[in-house]
């Protein structure tokens, strides 16, 4: 299991379409994925949950990822979420 | 007798056929007991499976027919579909609790809807109404109930619905649906979006019109007014028959302008351009055939958030405007914050006269980390386009020169750790301080441009408070008084050889425009709609023709006598 907190730099936060790049990019790993937000855990695969937790520019998280292909995960999933536009 | 039904106004048009209404289909959900777990969720995998068929298949029409940007409103359904927490909960509900796949699913999904109905975002809680769409059509092929079928319309039609979803929206056949009336939806709410980008006029939220309406009586549904007429007398019909004509005859007419430039009838070119808010305002723009930007304003950048926007994200907004607009000019106005407009994350004193206060430069000059950040932003962003900065609130010289100081700094300092920034933007002032105005002649010497900003200029002109309504009546763009200073102001720029521009809603008045033409003006910056009417209008015009007329009307006493002598001497040939 790998563990990440980085800060979200998309300048809208984790809404619309940036969550389904976030979406779209995690399905393509077999690892579990994860975003721990305020002690509350959504699954990162899940459209519903990610975009209910309403994650805003700037704020912290925890990035999740268990499987074979956990770093790669963390690293392209990272990169969306620090991504400027 | 016929019956009015006001709304609010989705999409602009005149719409007039018989209505078709558009009856939600029977979704009973029971709750069954099941026997066979593996079965029913092989049913419901069926059905999920034929509702992401059919999403697919909209996606790649919606793609090809309105857009990229429609399109993504059935990808992000499809990921909806696909969502582990909807599909796996409902199949372990089916499991644990022996129950049907119709009942498991609505209990999954209400949970949802009710989740984002809850947040305190516009945004949100319309996705709300996307997860229930979504969810709709599979418990449909559940069901085995018909799902509205658009294609299967044979007839014109005016749609009447509770609501119009985004699938149903997109379904809308276009040589049979006129038009449609909702009785809920607000401006922004998809079917409204849908509708205008199709063009097909629409009513929303007009709360009972799927009661006030039976199947196949006539109506008319006026988008413009935001109102519906159901069973409509003979002389309605043919007064909107008319204006229904009118409208075509007049975009048809517009349409044609779209990429001609702006040239008088006595081919003087001048330059018409939009007044926008946001990068997302740009499309709307160029659509309308502006020639430019002649005013970004700044302050959406820092509204509606916690703190201020980062020089990144400035850059980025500025970048993607400048870019869009290509080689045309793009005039970004400085932070104008103060008077009515105020940051939540911003300590300002309460004053007894905001609007004679600290406010736009005069704060930029103050709280200068704010106005550096801009700036920074700003030079950055200059390389991708024709920018033009401009000040707002100049009311002396000295506010000016500090200004372009701090700018010539921030701008040495980029250079000099290796930033690439653009040298060739002009850097000007927004008139519409009175004193400003007086002194144009000094500050056209060390200005690149000027651009009225008349509402605020009329409003100090006259000293009348434009919100206030016992004061209205001294708002009057046509007075002398402000005319003059126009004059003033327009001669003393052209003397340096400065273009002198106007970015307040006067730019856009028809009865406005032939004085500002015969006034030498420049650039007419207004909101987007007003271009083609504007281009239609300033293509009839003879600048010579109104030069000679501006003497009489600033001898004249009073702004009606203005008015009058411009719809009767000007205006009289239709112009």
């Amino acid at each position: 299991m790998v563990e990440k907190k980085i800060v979200v730099q998309l300048a809208h936060g984790l809404h619309a379409r940036p969550a389904a790049n976030f979406v779209k990019t995690a399905t393509t790993f077999s690892s579990e994925i994860k975003i721990v937000k305020n002690e509350k855990t959504v699954n990162g695969k899940s459209i519903m949950g990610i975009m209910a937790s309403a994650i805003a520019k700037g704020e912290e998280i925890t990035l999740i990822a268990d499987g074979v292909d956990e770093n790669e995960a963390i690293a392209a999933l990272e990169a969306v979420l620090t991504s400027q536009e | 007798m016929s019956q009015k039904i006001v709304g609010v106004k989705a999409s602009v048009g005149i719409a007039i056929g018989k209505a078709f209404l558009l009856a939600a289909p029977d979704m009973q959900i029971k709750t069954v007991a099941i026997e066979d777990a593996a079965s029913e969720i092989h049913r419901f995998e069926a059905a999920l499976a034929r509702a992401k068929a059919d999403l697919q298949e909209i996606a790649q029409r919606v793609e090809t027919e309105m857009g990229t940007e429609q399109a993504d409103i059935f990808r992000a359904h499809l990921l909806v579909l696909e969502d582990p927490e909807l599909v796996d909960t409902v199949k372990d509900k089916i499991t644990q609790e022996m129950t049907n796949a119709e009942s498991a699913l609505h209990d999954v999904a209400q949970a949802f809807i009710g989740l984002f109905e809850q947040m305190d975002n516009d945004y949100m809680r319309e996705r709300a109404a996307d997860i229930r769409d979504v969810t709709k059509r599979v418990l449909a092929y559940l069901l085995g109930v018909n799902f509205f079928q658009p294609s299967s319309l044979t007839e014109e039609v005016i749609i009447v619905a509770e609501d119009l979803t985004p699938s149903d929206t997109a379904q809308l056949n276009r040589q049979y649906v006129k038009g449609f009336v909702t009785d809920i939806g607000g401006r922004t709410s998809h079917s409204a979006i849908m509708a205008r980008s199709m063009e097909i006029p629409a009513v929303v939220g007009t709360q009972n019109i799927t009661s006030a309406v039976q199947a196949s009586t006539l109506m008319i549904v006026d988008g413009h007014e935001g109102v519906v007429i159901i069973d409509p007398s003979e002389e309605e019909v043919a007064h909107y028959t008319r204006k229904q004509a009118e409208d075509a005859e007049q975009k048809a007419e517009l349409a044609k302008l779209v990429h001609n430039q702006t040239v008088t009838a006595d081919q003087h070119h001048v330059e018409l351009a939009a007044n926008i808010g946001s990068p997302a305002d740009v499309a709307g723009a160029l659509a309308n055939g502006a020639e430019g930007v002649g005013l970004f304003r700044t302050e959406f950048l820092y509204m509606g958030r916690d703190d201020f926007p980062t020089e990144e994200e400035q850059y980025v907004a500025y970048k993607q405007v400048l870019t869009s607009m290509g080689d045309k000019p793009v005039v970004i106005r400085t932070l104008d914050i103060g008077g009515d407009k105020h940051l939540s994350y911003l300590d300002m004193p309460e004053e007894m006269n905001p609007f004679l206060g600290y406010r736009a430069i005069r704060l930029c000059l103050d709280r200068q980390e704010l106005f550096r950040t801009q700036l920074r932003a700003l030079l950055r962003a200059g390389v991708h386009g024709n920018l033009k900065i401009m000040f707002p609130m100049i009311a002396t010289l000295e506010e000016f020169r500090q200004a372009k100081a701090i700018l010539e700094e921030e701008k040495h300092a980029l250079q000099n750790s290796g930033v690439v920034v653009s040298d060739r933007f002009e850097v000007g002032i927004m008139i519409e301080i009175p004193a400003a105005a007086m002194m144009a002649d000094v500050f056209a010497r060390e200005v690149d441009f000027f651009s009225i900003g008349t509402n605020d200029l009329i409003q100090y002109t006259m000293a009348a408070d434009r919100m206030n309504e016992r004061v209205a009546y001294l708002y009057q763009p046509y007075h002398p008084a402000v005319l003059r200073l126009l004059r003033n102001v327009i001669q003393a720029g052209h003397k340096e050889g400065k273009w002198v521009g106007m970015c307040g809603e006067m730019a856009g008045d028809p009865v406005a425009v032939p004085i500002l033409l015969g006034l030498g003006l420049d650039e007419f910056s207004m909101s987007a709609s007003s271009i083609l009417p504007a281009r239609k209008q300033l293509s009839l015009l003879s600048r010579e023709e109104m030069e000679k007329h501006i003497d009489t009307i600033l001898q004249m006493s009073t702004s009606a006598q203005v008015e009058a002598f411009v719809k009767t001497t000007i205006m009289k040939d239709g112009i």
